[in-house]
């Protein structure tokens, strides 16, 4: 994609163009140790939900006393932490608004993400120092209603996951605001805030939090003509679905940072510590390489494969590149099994013995072929040998959930790698 | 008691004046580039011929400038607003800041009604809008009566409610159908099938069947049942409630005559007699039900149901 005219987005250096402007890198996190794991593998800033307002009730969700150990420990890395609070309220969530905002500034997150002009205006009055983002859920989609909002003194808009990169252009030649926007992640097929299929189904209120994704269920087609039904999804056909593939935009990461884009966000508050690390482990090498060196970047085939070792639904690209297809969609499956288990977290390495002290996370046994990877060292693969508890007692495999294990690796780790095992 | 304006959303020109002998006070019309679920297309000269048709009667007609707008239109937006105000049109009907842009711009104080459909769910909101432009605002579906009722007597604006009709579930900008055909191989039906009103998802484990169209906005999941409260309109226009709104989307222009002439005699009837009202509520009910195609049942909507998340 060509770059925006008249930018701030690149210098020369030793005559050699280097990206300046390097946008921010988002990452979902459910929970403490989600939050501290994004941060630890590249995340300049995290969202998380907070016990009220959010769009995710059953994720893990943050206390006030979570929220700042979660902002404290961001800080030491540098990182920010954002809320969502991108509810529609009804009335009935008018009465500890507040209250709750207030809070939010005590603990001294960065920002909030919202959809509803009463929590944007209440939270200019009870917490002034938050930043307002605008939330996906306005599906924002044009330069002008952008420029409503920046008029309104947001600081930011994260826009509809319908827009087009060509459309971003246009919205950031036009408007002076930071513009945040999906690149990784499972997506509404619906423009969001525009669904309400959850409470019709189910009684369930998708715009608080309650929705029950019955976009992704099965239904039949069928033609009404005079009363008269007829099916158009026979027998032996797969049913009418409206799944989308999940979002992935690691090729097209160099355009939006040449159109200065200035927040990469990848989706997913329930998603588990190994989706987040790999996913924001790969997004990181990826906007890192292209900053230092726009001229002679290229995709890495192993970028590609390191996503698909978490994915569990097939990636397209989406709007960015243009209304999606037919292909774009999943019809007959429901999804995919990642290509590996998350298998062990490193929570301590001996460097004399070479020993890893391992938090158990799946099934593994002496023989098994498994990989370590993490923030600060090269992926390597390892033959699992004696595995002893913590104790010293020799294990035939690691079966029990979250158990202490050791065993001796080949190269150095340190604490909050990983280890998976391929299937 | 003050009565509401019983709003409706004619088909076509030739509907408006059926619909107003059926008793309606106001219209919703427009056009598909720029208006949402719209019960028929008005092109620019019949837009004008029917605010002249209306506006001989006393009647008033809100152009529906309400899509969720991408960069193209959105540039348009100047003109068509310009030319809804020229037109001699009441109000403006936008959910897409991008509107209230276009009108700040172009004819400064042009009345807007806010509505977002889905989003309109509380009364600080809605006057939020008020404050910026809006002289009414549409609540969403999926309230029920008692917060309906706690927003009017919250609002600085005019609040209208749907009271009867099908309501949208899901707008897409994908082409679901043609997506669809396309992967089970049967591309002509992409063609065949273009701007066709007819099909239904069936949900076997809810026995629901939702009516599914495309068009430019993109794919749209409606209702399974027709909304109707003719039997419960007492509550809301003792509490001030401004406008009622029959949406006639997907529906044939003899049924939507029918319906607004229910309605006009359950409004008459609910602020003039009331104690008529009470007795022969049961009866208007039964009349609506009367009207019903088989697959699509009458419910009475959010306004009593509970939703939790």
């Amino acid at each position: 994609m060509e770059a925006l005219k008249n930018d701030n987005i690149s210098t020369i250096v030793d005559g050699k163009r280097v990206i300046v402007k390097k946008p921010e890198l988002l990452a979902p996190a459910g929970t403490l140790e989600k939050l501290k794991i994004a941060v630890r593998y590249g995340a300049d800033a995290v969202y998380i939900g907070g016990q009220e307002y959010g769009l995710r009730s059953n994720a893990g969700n943050f206390t006030f006393d979570e929220m700042k150990e979660g902002v404290e420990f961001a800080r030491e890395y540098g990182a920010k932490v954002y809320v969502t609070t991108n509810i529609y309220a009804h009335n009935e969530n008018i009465d500890g608004l507040e209250k709750y905002l207030r809070g939010l500034g005590e603990v001294g997150v960065t920002g909030i993400i919202v959809a509803d002009p009463l929590i944007i205006e209440t939270c200019r009055r009870v917490a002034p120092d938050v930043e307002v983002h605008l939330s996906t859920q306005q599906s924002l989609s044009n330069w002008r209603a952008v420029q409503y909002w920046k008029e309104e003194g947001l600081d930011r808009v994260v826009l509809a996951r319908e827009t087009t990169g060509e459309e971003m252009r246009l919205m950031k030649e036009k408007v002076d605001i930071e513009i945040e926007t999906f690149i990784h992640g499972a997506m509404c097929i619906a423009y969001s805030g525009r669904c309400v299929l959850s409470n019709h189904m189910t009684a369930r209120d998708s715009n608080r939090g309650g929705c029950c994704q019955s976009c992704r269920w099965d239904y039949n087609l069928v033609e009404m003509e005079d009363g008269i039904e007829t099916a158009i999804t026979q027998e032996g056909d797969s049913p009418f679905a409206m799944s989308p593939k999940d979002l992935r935009l690691l090729q097209s990461i160099p355009g939006m940072i040449e159109l200065g884009i200035d927040s990469l966000k990848i989706e997913g508050r329930m998603k588990s510590i190994h989706y987040i690390a790999t996913v924001v482990g790969v997004y990181r090498k990826v906007i890192d390489a292209y900053c230092a060196d726009p001229e002679n970047f290229s995709i890495q085939p192993e970028w590609l494969e390191e996503l698909e070792k978490c994915a569990n639904r097939p990636a397209a690209p989406a709007f960015f590149e243009g209304t999606p297809g037919a292909d774009e969609q999943l019809f007959g499956v429901h999804g995919k099994k990642a290509s590996h288990d998350f298998t062990g977290l490193v929570v301590d390495y001996d460097e004399e013995t070479q020993i890893v002290t391992l938090q158990q996370r799946n099934f593994f046994r002496p023989g098994d072929t498994v990989e370590f990877f993490g923030p600060n060292m090269d992926t390597f693969s390892q033959v699992v040998g004696t595995v002893v508890d913590e104790d010293g007692n020799e294990l035939d495999a690691a079966r029990h959930p979250l158990q202490i294990v050791q065993f001796k690796v080949d190269h150095p780790v340190s604490k909050d790698d990983m280890m998976r095992k391929g299937l | 008691m003050k009565k509401p304006e019983l709003l409706v959303t004619p088909g076509s020109v030739s509907e408006i004046k059926r619909q107003i002998e059926a008793g309606a006070d106001a219209f919703i019309i427009g056009e598909q580039r720029y208006g949402l679920r719209l019960a028929g297309e008005f092109d620019r000269e019949q837009i004008k011929e029917a605010i002249k048709i209306s506006h001989e009667y006393g009647k008033k007609v809100y152009v529906a400038v309400n899509a969720i707008f991408h960069n193209k239109i959105a540039g348009e937006l100047d003109e068509y607003v310009s030319f809804v105000k020229e037109a001699g049109a009441d109000a403006i009907v936008f959910g897409d800041p991008a509107v209230l842009m276009a009108v700040r711009a172009a004819v400064p104080g042009f009345p807007l009604h806010w509505n977002p459909e889905t989003t309109a769910t509380n009364w600080y909101t809605a006057n939020y809008w008020g404050k910026r432009g809006a002289v009414r605002v549409v609540l969403a579906r999926e309230l029920s009566m008692d917060a309906i009722i706690e927003t009017k007597e919250n609002a600085e604006v005019a609040i209208e409610v749907q009271v009867h009709g099908m309501t949208c579930m899901f707008q897409s900008k994908r082409p679901l159908l043609g997506h669809y055909f396309e992967y089970m191989g049967k591309n002509m039906e992409i063609e065949e099938r273009q701007g066709a009103q007819n099909m239904l998802l069936h949900d076997e484990e809810r026995n629901n069947k939702y009516p599914i169209y495309e068009d430019q906005n993109g794919t749209h999941i409606m209702s399974p049942n027709d909304m109707c409260i003719i039997d419960e309109l007492l509550d809301m226009i003792e509490a001030g409630v401004d406008s009622f709104k029959i949406d006639g989307v997907l529906q044939t222009e003899d049924y939507r005559v029918a319906v607004t002439k229910l309605y006009r005699k359950a409004i008459d009837m609910c602020v003039e007699y009331p104690d008529q009202y009470e007795e022969e509520k049961e009866e208007l009910l039964e009349a609506a039900e009367a009207l019903q195609q088989d697959h699509r049942p009458l419910d009475s909507g959010f306004f009593f149901k509970e939703t939790v998340y």
